[in-house]
């Protein structure tokens, strides 16, 4: 069996669940269940959108992995269907994304004959990275969101930049980190320590990390990147001192935010006690706590949880965001909401298989962190709704809504499948 | 570089088990969370109850029904008392944000249907999974809601209670407690609820008067405890209906005069009595020296015959149950050595006695069923939401407390009170009627507690009736009798 007939097959898996999953959240909305044709469409139409996105695999990229495709496709359809039960209006919106974040996916495809034309391009990449990052705080164009300013408003349209500066930045330190590896795993001392000089550009990203911090108040956004750059520099370089060193900078400055910036401070003594302001700063991770719980093993059952108020309003404020993970917990259970860690475990693995498959350093590279970039936005999420990690505000790929989240991750998701063709398409003309 | 990333990936895979880690951790932990103030799950599975009505004994009379709500997808049930305050005490209330009380309490499991067998919850387990509403048995009370309507106005803005019994099954017909509250504000509104103001302090809405007390029952029985004096004297065989007794005007104890009830024109002497003109003229001398000649032990005896020191057997929840009996510093006092009650005093109802109206309602209905007690209920039987009978309530005996001639020879004494003694204005035209006026002393000038015990028709006893006043300027006869009389013609009529 082909590559590209196992894509198809796990994508007529994929259409089953989603019909099974729009079907019964419409059936649990109805008073009197009563069987209708329109979310037997809206599954149609989103199978329908995978297919042409398998089309294009087929058609330029047909050694890729056959899972990841498939596995974006059905985080995309549960978070849809989660939405689609909070709020029929925002899934509706939410499915114009998946159709543009299906449209650059090809669009990239199709369009990027070759993605090691990147690597020439890497400065350029980074530095659009920190445009986009510092665009926020540009005034005039930057939104302020919850406290946090990572939304730029341009006319109608509103994104949040930050999403594909992380995939810019992914590029960048694939191009960069491949060049000055050996310079960075060299010079060690007899303690196995890098010299002081070539903590240079680790200080560098660090501070940078800080300053969007600061600059933009958010939290997860600033974790995530400077968690993306340690991953790469230890795959890279496989010096763990870099690692260790880094997460004490990270935490030492947090430490000195914490001290700092009321925000931050907020953020970690919700953490060490939920309970301590639970009707106000504590609101929302209680509340999501609550919801995890009230799953059980195998959940309430598509629209049979208690997510929305008799106002309209949902119990747990960003609910279809930040908090989808929670939503998931209540309705699917303990089975659902491990079902999808589960996913994104598999998507790791598929990753980081064509990282390791890969010749050159910068494919190696890019794969690993795009893949790396996926795991610890997840970690972060997810660990931050269930209270493992204080919380910050991030979206879980492919299922949280957020148009730039979904477009960002399908462009992610587009690069990692261009490296897996081309190492199978070099694996296969070695042989 | 291969090596790195495999260990990043077992660095990320051991993550994401972290992850599944502390939502399996929430799990457990769900049974405590459950529990907590602000947990909308547990309220909104409340809601999707649809528990059972609460209906009056015609079957008609709607005291609970639920209004439906549409939220998220779902249908709400949330509790609606359409007579309001009329049964709110036995009745009780069933919300959201402070739980439940009364028969909404107690009977909790049947009004939500969970009294259930294996086969039952199976089924309802398939129910759950199509999604069908839990839906609960209906309640069908033994309260009469024409006679109860008359209890409580009656009773207006006064702080005080009714219950009327069928003394052969024990049937609650009537059980009024005032001042009352409106049980549909007590989900948001619950301080407006409560505001109620009535001639004593605290008001205390909530309270069932009829049964409970904070935490010793309301009322001070006075001479209304005659007629369990006479009860003891008479079963005892001590004394007989002819027994002769000279009343001075006051009974003499640990050296000083006790006297008898006086009006303006001070106290009453009697001279040569028998135990009936005592009894029709409530004279305290005379059971002061009853109470010194039989001493407290055998009346406290007879007491626990008829129910004291128990709480009163009823459907409703135990804690808004009290026993009646002599209460020292807010416990029950029941002192092995009987020189620690002053028996003049509790013969006649004083001391430090407290009683509930259910309890003496109890006592005037077992005089009335020739001397047998009969258990009180209030549930007259819960149907199943498919017409079934899911139980009925039985007359069930307590145990025999008086012999029959003792009921007997109480009956006519009774009769006297209220043809020609203390009680002429419970007098009811065609209807024989026995009882018992009481006019407690609260220890405040001009307030007492007011009482009065009947039951009707002497020959055929149908209704037994306790009414109860606090704080009070006029005496039982002037203004418990007329209450009683005015609830028991509504029984009388409406149970021909």
């Amino acid at each position: 069996m082909s590559l590209r007939t196992r894509e198809l097959l796990n994508l007529v898996v994929l259409g089953i669940l989603t019909t099974i999953g729009f079907v019964s959240v419409y059936l649990a909305s109805q008073e009197v269940p009563e069987f209708s044709t329109t979310s037997l469409s809206y599954a149609a139409f989103f199978l329908a959108l995978f297919v042409v996105a398998h089309v294009v695999v087929r058609l330029r990229l047909p050694l890729a992995d056959p899972h990841l495709l498939p596995i974006a496709g059905i985080l995309t359809a549960i978070g849809l269907t989660m939405i689609y039960r909070i709020e029929p209006d925002t899934a509706f919106k939410q499915g114009v994304w998946v159709v543009i974040g299906v449209g650059v996916f090809a669009a990239t495809c199709l369009l990027l004959r070759d993605y090691r034309q990147l690597d020439a391009l890497k400065y350029t990449c980074g530095i659009a990275a920190l445009v986009l990052l510092a665009l926020p705080a540009v005034p005039g164009l930057g939104l302020e969101v919850n406290g946090a300013r990572l939304w730029v408003s341009v006319g109608p349209l509103q994104f949040q930049p930050g999403e594909f500066a992380k995939v810019l930045l992914v590029v960048f330190l694939a191009g960069y980190l491949r060049d000055n590896r050996e310079l960075l795993s060299m010079g060690y001392g007899r303690l196995g320590v890098p010299s002081p000089k070539h903590f240079g550009p680790l200080l560098l990203i660090w501070g940078g990390a800080m300053l969007v911090l600061l600059q933009t108040n958010d939290l997860g956004g600033g974790l995530l990147l400077f968690s993306i750059f340690l991953a790469m520099l230890y795959v890279a370089t496989g010096r763990w001192p870099y690692v260790a060193v880094g997460l004490a900078l990270f935490a030492a400055g947090s430490w000195v935010l914490y001290q700092a910036v009321p925000r931050v401070g907020d953020r970690i003594g919700i953490w060490l006690d939920p309970w301590e302001d639970a009707d106000g700063a504590g609101y929302q991770l209680v509340q999501s706590i609550y919801s995890i719980a009230a799953g059980g093993v195998f959940g309430t059952g598509l629209g049979e949880g208690v997510l929305v108020r008799q106002d309209g309003a949902t119990y747990i404020p960003y609910l279809e965001t930040d908090f989808i993970y929670s939503a998931i917990a209540q309705e699917l259970g303990l089975a659902g909401a491990a079902a999808v860690i589960l996913l994104y475990l598999v998507f790791c693995y598929r990753g980081f298989r064509i990282a390791m498959s890969a010749d050159d350093g910068f494919s190696k590279l890019l794969a690993a962190g795009l893949t790396a970039t996926l795991a610890i936005q997840t970690f972060i999420i997810i660990g931050g709704v269930s209270g493992l990690i204080p919380l910050t505000g991030i979206t879980l790929p492919f299922v949280s809504y957020g148009g730039s989240s979904i477009v960002a991750n399908f462009l992610l998701l587009a690069l990692l499948l261009m490296v897996s063709h081309h190492v199978a398409e070099q694996q296969e003309g070695r042989r | 570089m291969n090596a790195q990333i495999r260990k990043l990936f077992y660095v990320f895979a051991f993550l994401f088990v972290a992850l599944v880690g502390m939502s399996s951790y929430w799990l457990w932990r769900a049974p405590d969370l459950e529990a907590r103030q602000g947990n909308p799950n547990l309220v909104v599975r409340q809601l999707l109850i649809e528990r059972g009505l609460v209906l009056a004994a015609d079957g008609e009379t709607v005291l609970a029904r639920n209004r439906e709500q549409e939220v998220d997808g779902q249908t709400w049930y949330r509790r609606q008392y359409p007579q309001r305050g009329l049964t709110a005490h036995v009745v009780g209330y069933s919300t959201v944000q402070r739980s439940r009380t009364g028969l909404e309490e107690s009977l909790n499991d049947y009004l939500t249907g969970s009294n259930a067998d294996l086969a039952t919850l199976l089924d309802r387990a398939a129910d759950t999974l199509r999604g069908i509403t839990r839906q609960g048995n209906d309640v069908v009370l033994t309260l009469d809601a024409n006679a109860q309507r008359v209890a409580m106005n009656a009773l207006g803005g006064q702080c005080g209670s009714v219950v009327a019994l069928e003394p052969a099954s024990g049937r609650v017909l009537v059980m009024a407690s005032t001042p009352t509250y409106d049980p549909n504000l007590v989900e948001n509104r619950f301080r407006q609820a409560t505001r109620a103001t009535g001639p004593c302090d605290p008001a205390s809405p909530l309270l069932n008067r009829a049964t409970g007390g904070f935490p010793s029952p309301a009322f001070i029985p006075g001479s209304t405890f005659k007629v369990l004096t006479a009860a003891a004297a008479l079963d005892s065989g001590e004394y007989t209906p002819d027994s002769e007794f000279d009343d001075p005007g006051y009974c003499v104890e640990y050296g000083q005069r006790v006297y008898n009830y006086s009006d303006q024109a001070g106290p009453r002497a009697y001279g040569r009595v028998d135990l009936g003109d005592a009894v029709e003229n409530s004279i305290n001398s005379v059971f002061c020296n009853i109470g010194k000649e039989l001493g407290p032990r055998v009346i406290l005896d007879y007491a626990k015959e008829f129910g004291f020191y128990e709480d009163p057997p009823l459907e409703t929840p135990g804690d808004e149950r009290a026993p009646s009996g002599l209460w020292s510093n807010g416990r029950l006092f029941d002192p092995d050595d009987p020189n620690q009650i002053d028996p003049g005093r509790l013969a006649f109802g004083q001391e430090r006695l407290l009683v509930t109206p259910l309890q003496m309602a109890m006592v005037v209905a077992t005089i009335a069923n020739d001397g047998v007690l009969m258990e009180p209920h209030v549930v007259d039987r819960i149907v199943a939401p498919d017409g079934d009978v899911v139980s009925r309530t039985r007359p069930d005996e307590v145990r025999r407390v008086l012999q029959q001639q003792t009921a007997a020879a109480l009956t006519p004494m009774m009769v006297r009170v209220v043809s020609s003694g203390t009680g002429t204005s419970a007098q009811i035209s065609g209807v024989e009627v026995a009882g018992k006026t009481g006019t407690a002393e609260t220890g405040r000038p001009g307030e007492n507690d007011t009482g009065f015990v009947a039951f009707a028709p002497a020959g055929a006893p149908r209704v037994a009736i306790a009414v109860y006043l606090q704080n009070q300027s006029g005496t039982g006869g002037a203004t418990a009798a007329p209450i009683a009389k005015a609830v028991m013609e509504a029984i009388l009529r409406s149970n021909p």
